[in-house]
């Protein structure tokens, strides 16, 4: 007489072989991912940053359809204008569209986030696990190269790269990754040493597995979540890098525009137009804010129960 | 011990669940059981039949979202007649280290590290006890030493680190019995333990046991340190009493199959120690959605229709209770 | 059984085998580099198709061994010959090819599986490293092996964590099997699991010992276990043997205290059955391996040690014929 064993939402019935018993019901498959997803959603912060974060994305792609003005489109006759029907947020001192300029400095502060992101992930993860797999002398060199380059003046070096080669927006990112991987390199190794003594790597090693196979297979797919968590938060920190280097004149140079450099052009107006500071200000508060808050979330959901 | 003596703690009907986001784990489900004054019981399981939440439910230290949704926890002492499922969280903090100890399976994550072990040992002692400082310290050596532990007033200055795993057990057997309690529930206290340690330590529960009058828990799901130290044995399984017995009865005459299946598994040392084991087919019931009628029954060999209709703990023998419709006749 | 390799059947030889670990030192001058003796001198051999217990508290080297054996660790100096061929020395290289022959089941069925990895990727992982055979092969090969051990090869695709820890041992032997091993060596492979869990686990074992011709290396803490599954028994104290015989000889004769003092404490579960040793409750902690007695490690616990003990190492000797034991006093 067998039992009935009926399955469920959660349970599928699946025969398996005789040692184990008749029928098991095996629950439905549920990855990992999925688990972190719903994390994620009932985080009502995050799915707000995240969504703020996707419209600057698309605004972003879509800058060219969504401006209404050229952004270098300047209009002396209307310069220092209020926010009116025509220019929604108001024109700067020499009469270009304020909005049209925040809708493409969307895009500029993307470009160099990301970028600089492409950059950091490609050395920085490499330079972290493979310290952290060898360890020894390896490890030594590496991280003395790490502090030397943690030391190094960020802001100062970005500010001799466009000195010497010129403000564009592919050598800002270029030299922000250069100058920011050292974060990431770290948290890799520090993640890899743990991860280094588990069984299942003891287990490749055992199966003839060599430290580049362990490491492109076990380690670097194990240290997912610190490499997304610390790619979330450095895109908004590389964009606040840039804005405050163009605020300083030394970043993107006019007329492209980038939020900083509008919020250093105009502030000396602070006092009689104020619109023309407070504006570019709020769109890079606003960034940087939902992409702490979907990073914070993101960390939350992917960290705590992702490897059971 | 347990022949008509008064019951110093009495289980009616307990209910502990847990509320998840994936549904309820009935963890401990109409549970019903007694101990005498001064016995040694066993509560026997393996992983998942609810054995360490019962004795949590007791020390109402159950573990988020874990609930006791029903039941009646009655503590006779000379103070009084109290249920402990009702007590509020302060009077449970008067019961708790007085009337009932308990000592954990890891001693590390039970002793606070930055607290030297006197510091811990005295706290007892003069939050239930009322004692000075000075009467403390004095109790606290005493207690070091009838634990076993040498240089007791010297000690009394380490932190838990600087002792070792035994001698941790032994620190927390201590602090368990510092205000006599009636009962001493201790949760696997020798598994993470060295069989040579494992000893020293049962030893120690023992001469607790013997000389002091302290009742004692033991949760565990080794049936060998059972043998050793308990005189009556109530088996679990998926979150229920499946037998309950005096241990000559369990293990020379079990009458549940799970029981059975579980003596059977365990290789003993002996002249047949090579024999083939006997492993019980599949795996524990998913406690969201257990089996109706005995939980045991995909498992069981000896399963009839009936055992769809869940069997009661029924006589099988001097004092022996099991819930079975088809016991067992012969003895293992 | 074949007997390619060595003519009297010995799989595995380990001569004075010594694993240390540097420890402490840096920059303080009163912390001087310590040494942790992990294994400090082991010798003994596995013959092909046997299973060899290996046991002992924690502290005692047994893991230690075992890792090194499969050079996991690198040997400090000593002996491993598997198969007739020294490895205790070869680079990775020479070493590669070698290592299908001994494999590995470790002892967390937590940790012992990549949680990002299907069960699938997981067994198949050594045909993937050493290229054996097509993609279609490599497939077939691995729904085979969840076969054997127990498992519907409808679970190739899903994820380690979907399975209890029985399961999840199941298929970390699937995986020591990929390759067609002659040695396993099995890390504490049940000592994670439940008591009836641990049954079917073991009884697998020995059922594919049987169908392969496999031997093992079984270490565990738990005798009884250790017992039931080996026909001979290596006995570890600190980093040395302190006694190796067939399992009747260790459980009827043992011949050193320190196995006495195990065989007594280990609880029975049984009652109302005579103790067949009088329990020996051995006073004092297990001793750390960095900085171990002098003399005979065991001296200071021992309850026959005398002025002897803790001045002179006993040698490890056979003392009757398979029955070897390192103590001044062995009875």
């Amino acid at each position: 007489m067998s039992v009935e064993k009926v399955a469920t939402a959660q349970t599928i019935a699946v025969p398996v072989a005789e040692e184990i018993g008749e029928v098991w019901l095996a629950p439905k498959p549920t990855s990992l991912w999925r688990d972190a997803w719903f994390r994620l959603i009932r985080n009502k912060l995050a799915v707000a940053g995240g969504i703020v974060v996707l419209l600057m994305i698309l605004v972003a792609i879509f800058a060219d359809q969504l401006m209404p003005f050229p952004y270098d489109k300047s209009s002396l006759s209307h310069a220092n204008e209020a926010p009116s029907a025509t220019y929604w947020l108001g024109t700067d001192y020499i009469g270009r569209d304020l909005l049209s300029r925040i809708i493409f400095g969307a895009r500029v502060s993307l470009l160099v986030g990301l970028g600089a992101q492409v950059i950091i992930v490609l050395i920085g993860i490499p330079v972290g696990a493979v310290a952290g797999y060898y360890g020894g002398k390896l490890d030594s060199y590496l991280m003395r190269f790490v502090d030397v380059m943690y030391a190094f003046p960020q802001l100062l070096f970005v500010i001799l790269i466009t000195t010497m080669l010129g403000a564009s927006i592919i050598n800002i990112f270029i030299a922000l990754g250069l100058t920011g991987w050292v974060g990431l390199a770290r948290q890799v190794r520090a993640q890899v040493l743990t991860l280094r003594e588990r069984e299942y790597v003891k287990a490749s090693r055992v199966s003839g597995a060599g430290g580049p196979y362990i490491i492109l297979r076990h380690l670097i797919p194990n240290t997912m979540t610190v490499i997304i968590v610390s790619l979330t938060f450095g895109i908004p920190l590389a964009i606040f890098t840039e804005a405050t280097l163009s605020f300083l004149g030394q970043g993107i140079k006019p007329p492209i525009p980038s939020w900083g450099q509008m919020v250093g052009e105009n502030q000396q107006y602070l006092r009689s137009y104020w619109h023309m500071t407070i504006f570019p200000a709020l769109a890079l508060a606003l960034t940087m804010l939902s992409f702490t808050f979907f990073g914070d979330g993101l960390r939350d959901a992917l960290d705590p129960r992702m490897n059971k | 011990m347990s022949n008509g003596s008064s019951p110093v703690l009495e289980v009616k009907n307990l209910k502990t669940h847990f509320f998840t986001r994936t549904g309820v784990v009935q963890a401990v489900d109409d549970v019903s059981f007694s101990m005498y004054e001064g016995e040694s019981l066993a509560i026997v399981g393996e992983s998942g039949c609810g054995k360490t939440i019962t004795a949590l439910s007791l020390m109402k230290l159950i573990p988020h979202p874990g609930k006791i949704i029903q039941g009646e926890i009655h503590l006779h002492s000379d103070t009084g007649d109290v249920d402990l499922v009702k007590q509020s969280d302060r009077q449970m903090a008067d019961i708790r280290g007085n009337k009932i100890g308990m000592i954990f399976q890891e001693p590390m994550t039970s002793l606070n590290p930055v607290l030297t072990i006197g510091y811990q040992l005295m706290e007892p002692l003069k939050l239930h006890l009322q004692m000075t400082d000075e009467q403390a310290r004095k109790q606290a050596i005493e207690l070091l030493r009838r634990v076993g532990i040498p240089a007791a007033a010297e000690r009394l200055n380490d932190y838990p680190h600087q002792f070792s795993g035994g001698m941790r057990q032994r620190v927390m057997i201590a602090m368990a019995i510092a205000c006599s309690p009636l009962i001493l529930i201790a949760d696997e206290p020798t598994t993470a333990l060295d069989v040579t340690i494992q000893a020293q330590i049962l030893e120690l529960i023992r001469k607790m046991n013997q000389d002091l009058g302290v009742g004692v828990m033991l949760i565990t799901h080794d049936l060998g340190v059972v043998a050793e130290l308990c005189q009556r044995v109530i088996v679990m399984y998926a979150g229920q009493i499946i037998e309950e017995a005096p241990i000559e009865e369990i293990f020379n005459n079990p009458k549940h199959h799970y029981t059975i299946g579980l003596l059977r598994s365990m290789p003993k040392l002996g002249p047949h120690v090579k024999e083939r084991l006997v492993p019980m087919k599949g795996l524990p019931p998913d406690l969201l959605n257990p089996p109706k009628g005995c939980r045991f029954q995909p498992r069981c060999p000896a399963r009839q229709a009936k055992c769809a209709e869940t069997p009661p703990l029924m006589p099988m023998g001097p004092r022996h209770r099991a819930a079975c419709w088809f016991p067992e006749e012969h003895g293992a | 059984m074949s007997t390619n390799g060595t003519a009297d059947g010995t799989l595995l030889a380990v001569k004075n085998l010594k694993k240390h670990f540097k420890i402490g030192g840096g920059l303080f001058k009163n912390r001087a580099g310590q040494v942790l003796k992990a294994v400090d001198g082991v010798t003994f051999d596995i013959k092909r198709g046997e299973t060899f217990g290996l046991v002992g508290e924690s502290g005692c080297g047994k893991t230690t061994l075992g890792q090194t054996i499969v050079r996991l660790y690198e040997p400090t100096s000593g002996q491993i010959i598997f198969d007739g061929t020294d490895i205790s020395e070869l680079r990775e290289e020479k070493l590669r090819p070698l290592r299908r022959g001994m494999q590995m089941i470790f002892q967390d069925p937590g940790s012992s599986l990549d949680p990002r990895m299907t069960v699938g990727d997981i067994i198949g992982e050594p045909l993937d490293v050493f290229r054996v055979g097509s993609k279609d092969e490599q497939k077939q090969r691995i729904e085979e092996l969840l076969r054997i051990v127990g498992l519907n090869a409808y679970f190739v695709n899903r994820y380690p964590h979907e399975f209890s820890g029985g399961q999840r041992q199941r298929i970390g032997i699937a995986r020591s099997l990929a390759l067609n091993p002659k040695l396993i060596v099995c890390d504490e492979a049940v000592s994670a699991l439940d008591v009836s869990i641990q049954a079917q686990v073991l009884n697998l074992l020995n059922d594919l010992q049987e169908q392969f011709g496999l031997t093992y290396l079984f270490v565990a803490h738990n005798l009884a276990v250790v017992a039931h599954v080996s026909d001979r028994i290596g006995v570890m104290y600190l980093g040395k043997m302190v006694e190796l015989g067939s399992t009747p000889q260790i459980y009827d004769h043992p011949l050193h205290p320190y196995t006495k003092a195990l065989l007594s404490a280990i609880p029975i579960p049984q009652v109302g059955v005579k103790k067949k040793v009088e329990r020996i409750i051995l006073t004092g902690d297990v001793p750390s391996p960095i900085n171990p007695p002098s003399g005979c490690p065991f001296h200071p616990r021992c309850p026959i040690a005398t002025q002897r003990c803790s001045v002179d190492p006993p040698l490890f000797e056979q003392k009757e014929s398979g029955h070897w034991a390192a103590c001044h006093y062995a009875s």
